[in-house]
């Protein structure tokens, strides 16, 4: 008795993987090119996009701000602040731009989804469309996963062009560093082919973890109120640490 | 009716916002706004040290940047540095006896390759080579100089 | 001669240790309104959710117009799904989408008509449940009567040829009571429907019914007319139909293992 929920306890997070895995192949499954989900795809971007902008691009700008800070800082016991763009610049193409859009991406447009998704199992909608004949896996999950995966790589742009920006007011408008030398130091330290489309690339991968997470939780929670507050936090725990085991795993393997 | 127009405005905006953010970090923060173009011809160079030039740094003329480091080899016969550059097309006009010399932008700076002009009517064809160099200035050697000639100095006084 | 819409051949279904229905018979011919009535907890939604496919049974089987419905794979029950309209308890409109998109989406999904088509074939039916102006609305801005109409209408949208109402009365004021049962008995007749409705409404049903099967202690307890059974022998129908405390239906939990003061 004892031993057996022991194992349990072992296997039933591969066993929750492998329930994703099936869920994603089923959402797969019913990919059907063409208008009706493309429309309602993008009408999606702005629940899990539009509305996570705000607090993105407010992050973005102060995190931009305090790398300025703390680069600066740091380098000028060198005298080698000239060097703080190609600091502020990697961090943020490689790893702060996209991991942390994917963590607040998680908190906004990940837990409004997984909400969303599970008052509809309550209020028996998703039963409704399932008596209609309509498959509420590529009705209902689809369209939110598809546009989590497109607004993720967006949100961590508009992220790391704020971010820069605040880092551009901060060292150049208060520290008082030649834009010039900043601009021109980004140009050369930044390449396109590495930094930038790692960034980007990672981005996509958050965005498909934190969506697949998000609509799994809100689909499989218990139609009740506390099943979906259950729901809610679990999406936002679970995408939290697969986004950053993935950050590991896919630095390791650019690196 | 309205109320869904309203979202997909809302969501039309986040989308070109968030391509306008890509293409603007892609273009002016990354060296893809340097980038020199497809249309390019190249020229080689030997040098005697290269310093820590790496592939992709930049070649200027008077500043400008004009092409990029494409390649680096060793030359087995005269064991000098086999730079080979690639100049964008619009550039075609530098004479046959341009010098070229590596250079460091600041203190503690990258290494780049500018080219000094010189007077003669030909111009650089693809794959012609310069014959004026000029190594990178390398620190540890400097200072060793600057300790011999002192001390040379102090033998003759 | 009428056919049988339904038949439940010795039908029973258990949820782990505890069973809830054991070995249910009934018929229900085509054309006919019947009602599935029975103290709550009893099972009722179970049946409807059998009939419906989403449930699989025990033991037993289920035939809809000829054909074993849990003998089908997915997509076949999916393809026969479109000629069963399903009125869940409280509706379960789509709150994201207008009631226009609420009553087109399974039109579009499973017709492939001109949309000017589908405008015409929804405005049809909002004005059949007596709604036509409400299409740009969303679902929470109407009231509970309104709702319930809305989701009728969405039911009947592809011309289904059975309906099942789970609790289609309950919540609604006494005026939506009436206008959403005469709207279920005008419709059957109309379109020579068959209907199932769950409910435990005693007075609404003994109007709106031909049919009555009364469930009690996971076995059909009673079946017949609605006013025969007010005076049925079985004291569990009569403790029902008349809503007495006392009688064989237990007020207390039956837990399996019964507390004992002298044990």
């Amino acid at each position: 008795m004892n031993a057996s929920h022991f194992l349990s306890r072992l296997t039933d997070p591969i066993a929750a993987i492998g329930r994703c895995g099936q869920f994603l192949l089923r959402m797969i499954a019913g990919i059907r090119p063409g208008n009706r989900l493309a429309i309602s795809s993008l009408q999606q971007t702005y629940l899990v996009g539009a509305r996570s902008l705000v607090i993105i691009m407010i992050c973005g700008f102060f995190v931009g701000m305090v790398l300025a800070l703390q680069s600066v800082n740091a380098l000028q016991s060198f005298g080698a602040e000239d060097q703080a763009s190609l600091l502020v610049g990697k961090s943020l193409f490689r790893e702060l731009g996209p991991v942390l859009t994917a963590l607040l991406f998680a908190g906004r447009a990940g837990t409004a989804v997984t909400a969303e998704i599970g008052l509809m199992r309550a209020t028996s909608q998703i039963d409704a469309m399932e008596l209609m004949a309509i498959d509420p896996v590529h009705r209902i999950a689809l369209p939110r996963f598809l546009a989590g995966l497109i607004s993720m790589p967006l949100l961590a742009g508009m992220f790391n062009a704020m971010a820069i920006l605040g880092s551009v007011v901060f060292a150049i408008g208060v520290i008082g560093l030649d834009p010039g030398i900043f601009w021109g130091k980004l140009q050369n330290s930044i390449t396109f082919q590495e930094d930038f489309l790692q960034g980007v690339l990672k981005s996509v991968v958050f965005g498909s973890l934190v969506s697949l997470v998000a609509v799994y939780y809100g689909y499989t929670s218990k139609p009740t109120g506390a099943g979906v507050g259950t729901a809610t936090t679990n999406t936002i725990v679970v995408s939290s640490v697969l986004v950053l085991i993935f950050d590991f795993i896919l630095t390791s393997f650019f690196a | 009716m309205r109320a869904n127009y309203n979202v997909e405005l809302a969501s039309g905006l986040f989308l070109l916002l968030g391509i306008a953010a890509l293409v603007w970090l892609a273009t002016s923060a990354t060296n893809l706004g340097n980038a020199i173009g497809n249309d390019v011809y190249r020229i080689t160079g030997l040098f005697t040290n290269i310093g820590d030039l790496k592939p992709r740094a930049p070649v200027k003329v008077g500043g400008v940047t004009v092409g990029e480091v494409e390649d680096i080899k060793l030359d087995m016969q005269t064991f000098e540095a086999h730079v080979t550059m690639k100049i964008a097309r619009r550039y075609s006009e530098l004479p046959n006896d341009t010098s070229a010399a590596i250079l460091t932008s600041g203190v503690l700076g990258d290494r780049y390759i500018g080219l000094e002009p010189g007077g003669s009517p030909d111009v650089l064809q693809e794959g012609d080579e310069i014959l004026i160099t000029q190594s990178a200035i390398v620190i540890e050697q400097l200072v060793g100089k600057y300790l011999f000639n002192t001390s040379g100095q102090g033998d003759e006084g | 001669m009428p056919q049988n819409a339904v038949e439940l051949n010795n039908l029973s279904f258990s949820r782990g240790s505890r069973t809830i229905l054991n070995g249910i018979n009934a018929t229900i011919t085509e054309g006919s309104v019947v009602a599935i009535m029975g103290p709550s907890g009893a099972g009722k939604t179970t049946i409807l959710r059998l009939i419906s496919g989403q449930l699989r049974p025990d033991g037993g089987s289920i035939r809809i117009f000829g054909r074993d419905i849990h003998q089908m794979n997915r997509s076949e029950l999916f393809a026969f799904r479109r000629q069963i309209g399903v009125l869940l308890q409280n509706g379960a409109l789509f709150t994201d989408l207008t009631v226009f998109e609420n009553i087109a989406t399974p039109v579009r999904e499973h017709t492939g008509l001109p949309e000017a088509l589908i405008r015409r074939l929804v405005m049809s039916k909002l004005n059949a449940v007596g709604l036509g102006g409400t299409e740009n609305l969303m679902p929470h801005e109407l009231s509970g009567g309104m709702a319930r109409r809305i989701a009728f209408a969405r039911a009947v949208a592809l011309d289904p040829s059975l309906m099942l109402y789970d609790e289609p009365l309950t919540g609604l004021d006494p005026i939506a009571v009436s206008t959403v049962s005469r709207l279920i008995r005008e419709t059957n007749d109309a379109l020579g429907l068959t209907s199932i409705i769950v409910t435990h409404n005693v007075v609404q049903m003994q109007k709106l019914a031909d049919y009555c099967i009364i469930i009690a202690d996971r076995e059909i307890a009673g079946a017949g007319h609605p006013k025969d059974l007010a005076d049925s022998d079985n004291p569990k129908v009569r403790q029902f139909m008349n809503g007495e405390v006392d009688g064989p239906i237990p007020f207390r939990y039956q837990s399996e293992h019964q507390w004992s003061l002298t044990g």
